[in-house]
């Protein structure tokens, strides 16, 4: 009895050692999967704030983002959907106290939208598959599997995701046929303009930006604009201590 | 058995209508939200999940705590809880349900809710929650049945029966602790990333469910034959004592640890909680009011004096249910996402179609226990009395 006793609680040991050891070789994995394979794209954002704001109150790239997505206007601020917008630099950089820097800089606000991130929490708690990431490190939605609980909105540390409180639709002034409207309680957000890089294009709002602020690339390839600015300025990303590893980078 | 909740006295079928007013209001509630979206709801980008998703968490505690009847029974051989076993059960089975009705009604997309199922995603503590808690209501659904069945045959329940109550044990403890981790596991929110989110929730639900269960003894005392007797009372009593004290205890180390610490992502929750942010102070007065209901309620409940009698007891428990259901079912999904992660500070406050959805589901949680309980004591009645 007693030997039986024993036998099943090391069975019992065994199994708990081997799913902790699957967690731990997952994680690993994940980690390594950061290191650039080779033939891979890895798509990402670099932002120069002083460029950003050389014209005040200038939202090419937010009009340019929200006509081309169908993103509905909506005013009420705890309905509103977004895609990319300006957010005061305390709430996109919480973390960054810039108390004697010029207040020229951090009184201006930031423009943020999602980070694509390399780990990114909603897709890790999505229940159905309906946000996945993409071998070149887009964040996807399928607004059609979406059942709308809300828990990437609770997972993601940087508030980009909205939800379709009401029906998006009657808050459209001029919509585009070119691209799909939301229906009522799903998920959405930005996804770096999936259909325009598919077709060679540069993502609508780097394309809308004349002050080229913006600058969109390939983190994989060396000799991208991307890494080329990356390469000459520091840059910050939001929140780089949850390990999220977002793929926006704000030049300093 | 179904046919004993048919047959009834005239005070037990105007309750049954009353619920089903209740449950109709929410209904309609409901069928307006289910037109309209959440926006019926007083939920915001920056406040996405409110009363619905706290009522849930709350009722998984109380569905957990039957485990703390079925545990002593079955395992310790405790037998004066075999009188009120199926009672645990039983109210297992309505808060499960109520659980599941609470997470449905979250739901942006509900016809899509399948989708769940249709794309099983391990990665998602959402997935092993549904598994969780269908289990544990496919468990006791079980368990309830041959038990109850056996006794109104008046034979012994089939042996194959008590591994199935002996899984359902554990089975109990995990549903608390997956509920937990949907929330303990996001970077994203410090309030609920801490450790001690599970256990926190273990020790809520053996004070409020147990604590429940002796109301419930008392009432069916008071209005029908059934007694569960005055010993069973007492140790329900005594375990929702130690739960209680563990409960507090762990929220006054989180408290510690979130203001010694220092970290302003950490102490703000708390600030919004019991001293109120940017002049917004909404649930201030609940949480405070959930503070003193815990004190008063320990009081009564270590004195022994107090614990004994009855009428005392009553007051504790009711204190203790009341606490935790503002602890869990108000303050603590609300705060996680106030201030948001860009620091923004937004009141909220459910709005009336909300509270009628959400007082739908308790009133058929209630209308639940009242036909079970009236099965089970019917059942009874044929046996003894």
């Amino acid at each position: 009895m007693e030997r039986e006793r024993r036998a099943l609680l090391k069975l019992a040991g065994l199994t708990v050692v081997g799913l902790a050891g699957g967690a731990l070789a997952r994680t690993v994995e994940a980690s390594s999967k950061h290191a650039a394979k080779p033939g891979t794209k890895r798509l990402a954002m670099v932002i120069d704030p002083r460029k950003c704001l050389e014209k005040d109150g200038c939202t090419d790239c937010i009009g340019a983002c929200h006509a081309a997505h169908n993103v509905p206007a909506i005013d009420d601020p705890r309905r509103e959907v977004k895609w990319i917008w300006k957010e005061k630099f305390s709430g996109a950089f919480p973390d960054q106290e810039a108390e004697y820097v010029d207040e020229a800089l951090t009184s201006k606000p930031v423009l943020v939208f999602c980070n694509h991130c390399d780990n990114p929490p909603c897709v890790r708690v999505c229940p159905t598959q309906a946000t996945w990431r993409r071998d070149d490190g887009i964040v996807m939605m399928d607004w059609h599997r979406c059942i709308g609980c809300r828990y990437c909105v609770a997972g993601c540390p940087y508030g980009s995701r909205s939800f379709n409180w009401v029906d998006p639709r009657p808050f459209l002034k001029s919509p585009t046929p070119d691209f799909p409207t939301r229906t009522k309680g799903v998920v959405e957000k930005c996804t770096f303009c999936d259909e325009r890089i598919g077709k060679g294009q540069q993502p609508a709002c780097v394309e809308a930006c004349k002050e080229k602020a913006l600058v969109f690339g390939d983190l994989n390839d060396p000799d991208s604009a991307v890494r080329q600015t990356l390469r000459a300025r520091f840059a910050l990303r939001r929140k780089a201590g949850l390990g999220t590893r977002p793929a926006i980078h704000y030049l300093v | 058995m179904l046919e004993k909740a048919l047959q009834g006295s005239r005070s037990y079928w105007g309750w049954v209508a009353f619920l089903a007013g209740l449950i109709l209001l929410g209904f309609i509630a409901y069928m307006r939200q289910f037109a309209v979206g959440l926006g019926v709801t007083g939920l915001s980008r920056d406040v996405t999940w409110g009363l619905y998703i706290a009522q849930f968490t709350f009722l998984v505690g109380v569905a957990a705590s039957a485990v703390m009847v079925v545990l002593p029974y079955y395992l310790h051989n405790y037998k004066l809880f075999g009188k009120i076993t199926i009672l645990g059960e039983f109210l297992a089975i309505s808060a499960v349900t109520m659980c599941m009705l609470f997470i449905f009604v979250d739901m942006g997309q509900p016809t899509r809710v399948l989708n769940v199922m249709l794309y099983p995603t391990p990665n998602s503590l959402m997935f092993w929650d549904m598994i969780s808690l269908s289990g544990y209501l496919g468990l006791n659904a079980l368990i309830s049945h041959v038990t109850l069945d056996a006794e109104r045959k008046g034979i012994a329940p089939p042996h194959w029966i008590k591994p199935i109550i002996i899984l359902s044990i554990p089975w109990a403890v995990s549903i608390h602790t997956v509920t937990a981790f949907l929330y303990s596991g996001l970077a994203a929110r410090p309030f609920w990333m801490t450790a001690i989110l599970a256990p926190r929730f273990l020790a809520s639900a053996f004070s409020a469910g147990p604590a429940l269960l002796i109301l419930f003894c008392l009432i069916l005392r008071r209005f029908t034959k059934f007694d569960a007797g005055r010993e069973p009372i007492q140790r329900l009593a005594v375990i929702v004592t130690y739960a209680m004290a563990i409960n507090v205890f762990f929220v006054l180390m989180e408290v510690f640890t979130a203001i010694y610490s220092g970290i302003p992502e950490h102490i703000e929750h708390f600030e919004f909680l019991y001293l109120g942010l940017e002049g917004k102070a909404t649930l201030v007065p609940w949480m405070w009011a959930s503070a003193i209901l815990s004190v008063i309620a320990l009081v009564l409940l270590i004195n022994p004096k107090t614990r004994g009698n009855e009428r005392t007891l009553v007051a504790a428990c009711i204190a203790v249910f009341t606490a935790l259901w503002i602890e869990k079912g108000l303050g603590l999904i609300i705060a996680g996402f106030v201030p948001s992660p860009m620091g923004a500070v937004t009141s909220y406050s459910p709005s009336i179609p909300e509270v009628l959805i959400a007082v739908g589901i308790y009133a058929i949680g209630i209308f639940l226990i009242t036909v079970f309980y009236k099965i089970a004591l019917s059942v009874r009645g044929e046996v003894k009395v």
